[in-house]
């Protein structure tokens, strides 16, 4: 009796809102519809990497895997790509955010330490550039460079013995992947530290200075704690998207005979499902790879949380 | 009397140049693939090395050629609908979106808000979302590459925060005399937000601009490929057979390279050619998206 009038109350009260606010419900209705169809229901769809998914039968008439779902997850734990792509997957992540991450930081702060506006703006408005060009166009000129008569193959080969495109060796897939992107990206990373620069206040730096601090100590003890911050924040991002590393990248550039570094969680999720139809399998991996994405977002934000008090949200 | 030369001349100095090598390695390859586009095709195959002009006779065959490619052309018409059209409409819904996210009141604002920020860290993921694409019946569909990214909740929530940076004075005064939910966004929240608009119409932009995955598992008619797909295909894969009708193939084998580099010339130039002007627009927007949603 009382949960009837609980839900009675919902229900009123409900009504009286929406015809209260019915033109702002309204305006919103296409954008819930684009949430529920095209992020929801693939989100619905997830449950076929725990069925033996077959297009006839549809999500729910298709029947379960065995172990009680697990078998496909189980079948990936167990198989020689796990390894692989996990690996791959961590040193791909890892060592860019290792290089990739302190170097526009880096960049902006001795950007920063440059007077002449001039000059400043035009080395700004070059290593920007790189940012603009497509990921197709950026691999293509990847290949062209590493390719057998390539520039970069060309000084490579004064050092070693290798024959053809670097692209076929697979010791040298990390490195291209990573400096490629550093290339592209290092610019465009930097603005949002030179925001930050310019935002410490100057008589920060007076005090410093009347403290007796030379250059070397005003960047370490004003500078560095201003910008902060930003850089905890933009950690915080890049370690949530460890695990997904730019598959549209690795496909363009990767080939059959470097796999063994080249493989990552990603790209054995879009072979298995969009090229070898494996749709349960594919999902099962995919879904465990967000799954720990997901983990490492919360975790790590709990951890700035309780040690910077910064977090995302 | 003599400056002393202090430690931090010396820094300088050496930032200076260090300033410059990053300038030169991040120019150099834009400027090779310029010089190599135009460069002779035999003398180019023969040098190794840097290359600082070109070789050889200039030539403007390769660009000819991609202009004589029905496939490019195709693309770039392709890539223009995609573009308009997706732009239009993502600014539509995520203008929308946001907008519903400042009003107070609403009982299930919460709800929606919590379902949009839920999406920014989990997904359906590929096989999902492919298979969803696939129900909906928008296989080999153009729309196939607009609806399913009509919104990027990132750039909703950079909406958001700009419409909650407008006075809540003024859209309160402007509903005691009446005016509706979409007269407030209409006529208030959007005139006062241009800025962070265009940023978004950029993001959006760009964002179509480069957008060849899914093309590539959604569409089977080459037709209507956008044009990094196109490019892709003959950069990448080397698909170059069937590209240039009416040009023999001892001609494409000898001008295969010049047209690869004369191609990504043409493709990068729309965008490195308005780049220059809308620089400090895209400078903001990192800096709007920095705000703490």
């Amino acid at each position: 009796m009382k949960n009837c009038n609980k839900l009675q109350n919902f229900m009123s009260s409900t009504v009286k809102d929406m015809k209260k606010y019915y033109g702002a419900y309204l305006l919103v209705l296409p954008v819930v519809l684009y949430y529920v169809i095209f992020a929801y229901k693939p989100m619905y769809g997830l449950i076929i990497a725990f069925k033996d998914f077959k297009p006839g039968l549809g999500i729910w008439g298709s029947p379960w895997a065995d172990n009680f779902g697990f078998e496909h997850f189980i079948d990936y734990i167990q198989s020689f790509y796990f390894g692989r792509t996990v690996k791959n997957t961590l040193t791909i992540s890892i060592t860019s955010l290792i290089f990739g991450f302190p170097a526009p930081i880096i960049f902006a702060l001795l950007l920063n330490e440059i007077k002449a506006e001039k000059f400043k703006r035009v080395v700004q408005t070059i290593t920007y550039m790189p940012h603009f060009i497509s990921t197709v166009i950026v691999c293509s000129m990847v290949v062209m460079f590493v390719s057998e008569k390539g520039i970069i193959t060309s000084v490579v080969s004064m050092f070693t013995e290798e024959k053809g495109s670097l692209l076929n060796h697979s010791e040298y897939f990390v490195p291209i992947y990573v400096i490629s992107g550093i290339w592209q990206n290092l610019g465009w990373n930097s603005i949002i530290y030179l925001a930050a620069l310019s935002g410490v206040d100057p008589s920060l730096y007076e005090a410093a200075k009347m403290d007796g601090a030379g250059r070397f100590r005003q960047t370490v003890h004003v500078t560095i704690p201003g910008i902060m911050g930003t850089i905890v924040i933009m950690l915080l991002l890049n370690i949530g998207g460890l695990l997904n590393v730019g598959y549209e990248k690795i496909i363009l550039l990767y080939n059959e005979s470097i796999y063994e570094t080249a493989d990552v969680i990603s790209t054995y999720v879009y072979r298995k499902g969009l090229e070898n139809f494996q749709y349960s399998f594919s999902t099962a991996v995919n879904l465990f790879n967000s799954a720990i994405s997901f983990i490492l977002v919360m975790a790590f934000n709990k951890i700035s949380k309780k040690v910077t008090e910064i977090s995302l949200w | 009397m003599r400056k002393k030369i202090t430690g931090y001349h010396v820094f300088s100095c050496l930032n200076i140049l260090f300033m410059l090598g990053v300038t030169f390695v991040t120019f150099y390859p834009i400027y090779y693939i310029v010089v190599a586009s135009i460069s002779d095709p035999v003398a180019l195959s023969q040098n190794y090395g840097l290359l600082w002009h070109p070789v050889g006779d200039i030539t403007f065959q390769g660009y000819k050629m991609v202009f004589q490619n029905q496939g490019v052309i195709a693309g770039f018409k392709n890539t223009l609908f995609i573009l308009v059209t997706g732009v239009l409409i993502n600014m539509i819904m995520t203008t929308l979106g946001a907008f519903f996210l400042t009003i107070k009141g609403p009982k299930w604002k919460n709800v929606i808000a919590m379902m949009v920020v839920f999406t920014m860290y989990f997904n359906g993921g590929m096989v999902p979302s492919y298979l969803n694409v696939k129900e909906l019946g928008l296989m080999n569909s153009i729309w196939s590459l607009i609806l399913p990214g009509a919104i990027t909740t990132t750039n909703l929530i950079i909406m958001k925060t700009a419409f909650e940076g407008i006075p809540d004075s003024l859209t309160e005064s402007a509903q005691l005399d009446g005016a509706t939910y979409w007269d407030v966004l209409w006529k208030i929240m959007i005139p006062l937000s241009k800025a962070t608009l265009a940023v978004l119409v950029l993001y959006y932009g760009v964002a179509h601009w480069n957008s060849w995955f899914s093309a590539s598992i959604y569409l089977q008619d080459s037709a209507k490929y956008p044009l990094q797909l196109v490019l892709r295909n003959i950069l990448l894969l080397s698909q170059v057979e069937n590209m240039a009708a009416g040009v023999d193939i001892w001609e494409i084998t000898k001008f295969v390279e010049l047209l690869k580099y004369a191609m990504v010339v043409i493709a990068s130039m729309p965008i490195m050619i308005i780049y220059p002007f809308i620089q400090k627009h895209f400078t903001k927007g990192v800096m709007i998206g920095a705000v703490k949603g």
